[in-house]
């Protein structure tokens, strides 16, 4: 018998003692990584031509000093964005239960429809007579966005929720103008998503906050108290922030409209109804829809997103530029107001262009993928695994609203926690590491230490079943007074709980070249 | 449905679970009558891969891609070269599918990139700070509006007449209501006199350079005229690569800069998304939109960047918040950071004189058309000709020969009378001597 | 002889002859967490009982700060703007915010003493 007596251990060793520090300072995968402008050096990741020019055409504007940007070749960029990215949590490696955020599945065939060349690579002032294909895809995506919703009509620019938030009140405010009034004030729910009391001060309205009642609907009798004449609109979320159907609904909708003003939906939840109710039967005017969220496109660590806003047959005519219209050389982009076609009143423009063209060709591919049936199915689906999420944690979690069904998302509170030492920060930062992203935390506001969990439809049951052991565990031990592994969690993360006080005081919002080394230099 | 991964026992089990004899016991909150049957939507039903795929090809296949044929569009979007690097990383699933970096402590990769494409901004721009970008250029110069109507506690605002007509349009809709927008008359290839129009109710005077004829603008005695009446100077950009030649308007006293940044990483994409780029001076930062990165240490020490400053913010701030923006343009400015790398300072400013070097050749052969006249003398890359005829019907018989020939002036100023005969072209590193070849050909037969 | 007044949204006032100190009280600064900015009144600002004076911001929260009572601002604590740290270590000392002459000592008289005040928190 010959023996290899190089033959290397196959054990798995004794374990590595966390209080030995690595030589490089990486630990296995996770890499310490410097910012780019620490890493260059004087290369380049392109090749082009050393052209020289005369200044002639410049008009004395040359730029006298250098920029100041790094150098580095290409396979240093990609070692460094690679490392960048494996320092990030991604829906493609785990349940990401943001509430409110709806992290679903990004089905990869529809990022690869958004880049063939007759989309992607589409100049959005091209004749219209080479545009007529991506015309199409607005025109498709409009009759799918008017069809779910049972509205009249749809203004396509806007480029994400708050935008399209921003498009609807500006239509309304040209409805009250038309009909020659002056409405200055917005009632909004104490629940509401931040971005609807900034929006109406942005619009230039004042806010009026309505109360929520004890089970977490908006208190309509309170909200009705508040209209009157002075009253543009109303902006409500529904399902609401608490995860919530306001049953109410088509009662407020009445109310507000007989009293004159309008009534405007926060679309962010439209993904726990798409295919099942169409808001326009519940009397909305308004409502932004964002594709980043039900209709997934991706949310790219914060963008970009899309909102269309569907309006009703009160507020279509006041949609803004661009209209798109049918005529007999086949679709056409109306771009300039005084272009419009008799009856249409557009307030104004959203921004350069047409909107995220990259999203619609996204969301249409979404959509012709699922069908209506398919659509109908996730929003069920993500009702029916928020259901089972609340059902299997309440026992051990706090459900502030009691037994009732919750629509796409379930929330919590922290009264579990009391007495426990454990605050919801510790809880959710203890989900990390778990191997879990942490629910949306202290949000919605009417709720104390609030955990906000939406599981969307893209989770087997196998995901949500584990994710419920993990969470149904952590509550165990917090109530049971074991917390050690909650105290100053993440443990196990790329970084520990950073320092925001020192971030905030003394903000550091950009590299600087160390003034040392520069005066060396 | 292959996205949805629940099976019909896994969905009775948890009815079983949760206690509900079907799915629509969750749903008895929504009024009886509001829950329609699918046949009330007439829309078609689930479909595989292949047969979107073919749908959707088909539909892009009735477009004509700038790439396929000598194009020479510019007007606020433009046509670049991006490395095929920028692509493939942006698709890696940990910046695709992930969320505003609310955890720092497991979205460090996004924070920073973002940190990076701040400085980056900062450094480009020649300002102190940048944010962590906007929606696009338009929408970044309506929010330097309202951001200066802030600082001044002013409501007028100028904007010249060779500002992008649709960012001017974006501007008056929202600036509009909270003070006077003016807009100077257009004066295309030459400056206006916006300095007179300056007064102690000014807000901010609004210039954009290159402006939208491609004219080279100088910003240094607009910005003295505000700052001696207490207004500020929006300095507003479009073709960002040309600050890889020209000055950056911080060096010529403006106190805001609102940019668009696609030609840096990424694609035309019929309009959006883009990227819109932000930069101030440091004393106005408490004032700025947008959500900022800033830098700090974890509980071990170790560097770390988390989001900052975020009192100004929508979700904290609420009605008193400096702008409603909550989702911005993550993935566009990753595209731009990672393409901004791979140029680097010898790359950009290479790509910078090539792009003037080829719109330079393609001025000199138009102008010596018959009956064409050159009518910017101060250029980066994109400039304007006046024709003998109106130049969208030009612009409309050379698609039938295949050259996407510019856009017409009257495209975006369609009451303006001047502009009928103007057309705006811009020229990059992608044209080839025969695209212009093709151009000059199919011109000189059109006119 | 100074005498110290509260409010019940978290201000504390103390008159020394006729120019009264503003800050917010230790329940404020501690319920707040760190505070990391405020925003000063200029001096010469007149402000109403029940208005608008200045900001102070934490982390994760901004609340305005309102004037106890009506009158005009004399200065501001500038040394808050380099340390606003000051805000929690010496909320109702070092961590004032302004200074300010009144136009109503009525104003200041109606307010909590700090009996009421104390009473006040306990039953928050």
């Amino acid at each position: 018998m010959s023996m290899n007596n190089q033959g290397r251990p196959s054990g798995s060793g004794e374990a590595f003692p966390a209080s030995i520090a690595t030589i490089s300072g990486d630990r296995g995968l996770d890499h310490e990584e410097g910012l780019i402008f620490e890493l260059g050096h004087g290369a380049t990741g392109v090749d082009l031509p050393d052209v020289q020019i005369s200044d002639a055409r410049l008009g004395g504007a040359r730029r006298k000093d250098a920029i100041g940007l790094p150098g580095l070749s290409e396979p240093e960029v990609i070692r460094h964005y690679v490392r960048l990215s494996r320092k990030n949590y991604a829906i493609d490696s785990g349940l990401y239960p943001l509430g409110s955020c709806t992290m679903k599945h990004n089905p990869r065939l529809n990022e690869k429809m958004a880049r063939l060349p007759g989309f992607g690579d589409l100049h959005p002032l091209a004749p219209q007579s080479t545009t007529q294909g991506a015309l199409q895809v607005i025109s498709q995506l409009m009759n799918w966005l008017t069809t779910l919703t049972g509205m009249p009509a749809v203004a396509m620019s806007p480029k994400a929720g708050a935008h399209g938030e921003l498009c609807g009140l500006l239509a309304i405010r040209a409805a009250i103008a038309a009909r020659g009034e002056t409405r200055p004030r917005i009632l909004v729910p104490e629940s509401a998503h931040g971005t609807n009391p900034a929006t109406a001060a942005f619009a230039g309205f004042t806010v009026d906050e309505v109360p929520a009642k004890p089970n977490g609907r908006v208190d309509a009798e309170a909200l009705k108290a508040k209209l009157g004449p002075d009253v543009a609109a109303i902006m409500l979320t529904n399902p609401n922030t608490c995860g919530l159907f306001e049953g109410e609904i088509v009662d407020i909708a009445r109310a507000v409209h007989e009293a004159g003003a309008y009534f405007y939906c926060d679309g962010a939840n439209f993904n726990a109804i798409a295919g099942k109710v169409r808001p326009g039967d519940l009397g909305i005017d308004a409502m932004h829809i964002n594709l980043h969220k039900t209709f997934s496109t991706p949310h790219g660590g914060g963008g970009p997103g899309a909102g269309p806003v569907v309006l009703s047959e009160r507020l279509a005519a006041y949609a803004p530029i661009p209209l798109l219209v049918a005529g007999k050389d086949g679709l056409r982009l109306i771009e300039n107001a005084a272009d419009a076609p008799d009856g249409a009143k557009p307030f104004g423009r959203m921004c350069a262009f047409h909107g995220q063209m990259g999203m619609f060709t996204r969301a249409l591919t979404y959509m012709l993928s699922h069908g209506r049936d398919g659509v109908r199915q996730a929003s069920e689906d993500a009702v029916l695994s928020a259901n089972y999420i609340l059902a299997s944690l309440k026992d051990v979690m706090s459900a502030p609203f009691g037994d009732g069904p919750c629509m796409h998302e379930a929330l919590f509170d922290d009264s579990f926690l009391e007495g426990t030492g454990v605050t919801t920060l510790d809880f959710a930062k203890a989900m990390i590491d778990e191997g879990y992203h942490p629910m949306t935390m202290y949000f919605p506001l009417v709720v104390h230490g609030a955990m906000l969990i939406e599981p969307t439809e893209s989770e087997s049951k196998h995901s949500l079943d584990r994710f419920i052991h993990v969470l149904h565990t952590l509550a165990t031990e917090a109530r049971a007074g074991q917390t050690a592994r909650f105290a100053g969690a993440p443990h196990l993360a790329p970084r520990r709980r950073l320092d925001e006080t020192a971030a905030a005081r003394k903000p550091v919002l950009r590299w600087k070249p160390d003034p040392l080394k520069a005066a060396a230099e | 449905m292959r996205y949805l991964p629940l099976t019909p026992d896994d969905r009775r089990a948890m009815l079983a679970t949760i206690g509900a004899p079907d799915v629509d016991a969750l749903f008895r909150d929504v009024p009886k009558s509001a829950v329609v049957p699918l046949s009330a939507f007439n829309l078609p039903d689930t479909q595989g891969e292949l047969e979107v795929d073919r749908a959707m090809s088909k539909l892009a296949a009735r477009n004509v891609a700038a790439g396929a044929v000598p194009f020479f569009c510019g007007a606020g979007a433009y046509k670049h070269h991006v490395p095929s690097a920028v692509d493939h990383l942006i698709q890696r699933s940990e910046f695709l599918t992930s969320y505003t970096p609310y955890q720092p402590e497991i979205a460090q990769g996004t924070l920073q990139y973002l940190f990076e494409f701040q400085t980056q901004v900062a450094l480009l721009t020649g300002m102190e700070v940048a944010n962590a970008s906007l929606y696009d250029g338009s929408t970044a110069t309506a929010e330097a509006v309202l951001m200066a109507q802030r600082v001044t506690k002013r409501g007028k605002a100028i904007l010249s007449g060779g500002l992008h007509p649709h960012y001017a349009e974006t501007v008056e809709t929202v600036a509009g209501l909270f003070g006077p927008v003016e807009r100077t008359p257009v004066t295309p290839g030459s400056a206006e006199d916006i300095i007179a129009l300056i007064d102690d109710q000014t807000a901010c005077v609004v210039v954009q350079s290159p402006d939208v004829f491609g004219l080279i603008r100088n910003l240094r005695p607009i910005a003295e005229a505000a700052h001696a009446k207490g207004a500020l100077l929006i300095a507003v950009v479009t073709e960002i690569v040309s600050l890889g030649l020209l000055e950056p308007p911080g060096a010529q006293g403006a106190d805001i800069v609102a940019a668009e940044g696609q030609s840096i990483g990424n694609g035309l994409n019929f309009g959006g998304p883009y990227v819109g780029l932000f930069a101030t001076r440091e004393k106005f930062l408490r004032q700025m939109p947008g959500r900022l990165c800033g830098e700090t240490v974890d509980a071990e020490g170790r560097r770390g960047f988390v989001l900052t400053l975020s009192t100004r913010e929508q979700h904290i701030r609420r009605e008193k918040a400096t702008s409603n923006i909550c989702t911005n343009s993550g993935l566009c400015t990753l595209a731009f950071t990672i393409h901004l790398s791979l140029l680097g300072e010898e790359g950009l400013t290479r790509l910078a004189r090539l792009n003037h070097a080829k719109a330079s050749a393609l001025a000199d052969r138009l102008a010596a058309l018959p009956g064409v006249e050159l009518v910017t003398d101060a250029f980066f890359n994109e400039f304007t000709v006046k024709l003998p005829k109106p130049a969208g019907p030009v612009v409309d018989a050379l698609v039938q020969k295949g050259v996407i020939a510019g856009v017409p002036a009257s495209r975006l100023l369609p009451k303006d009378k001047a502009a009928a005969n103007l057309l705006i072209l811009a020229a990059t590193e992608t044209n080839t001597d025969d695209d212009f070849d093709a151009l000059v050909n199919a011109l000189k037969e059109a006119i | 002889m100074s005498e110290v007044r509260y409010t019940d949204q978290h201000e504390w006032i103390r008159l020394e002859g006729d120019e009264a100190t503003v800050g917010i009280t230790k329940y404020a600064s501690e319920a707040l967490g760190d505070v990391v900015f405020v925003e000063l009144p200029a001096s010469g600002k007149a402000v109403t009982a029940g208005g608008e004076a200045a900001v102070v911001e934490s982390v994760k929260a901004a609340s305005d700060i309102y004037a106890p009572a009506g009158g005009t601002v004399t200065t501001a604590n500038s040394a808050l703007e380099a340390a606003p740290s000051k805000v929690n270590e010496d909320p109702e000392g070092e961590g004032w915010f302004f200074k300010l002459t009144l136009s109503n000592k009525d104003e200041f008289a109606k307010l909590m003493d700090a009996a009421a005040y104390a009473k006040f928190v306990e039953s928050l």
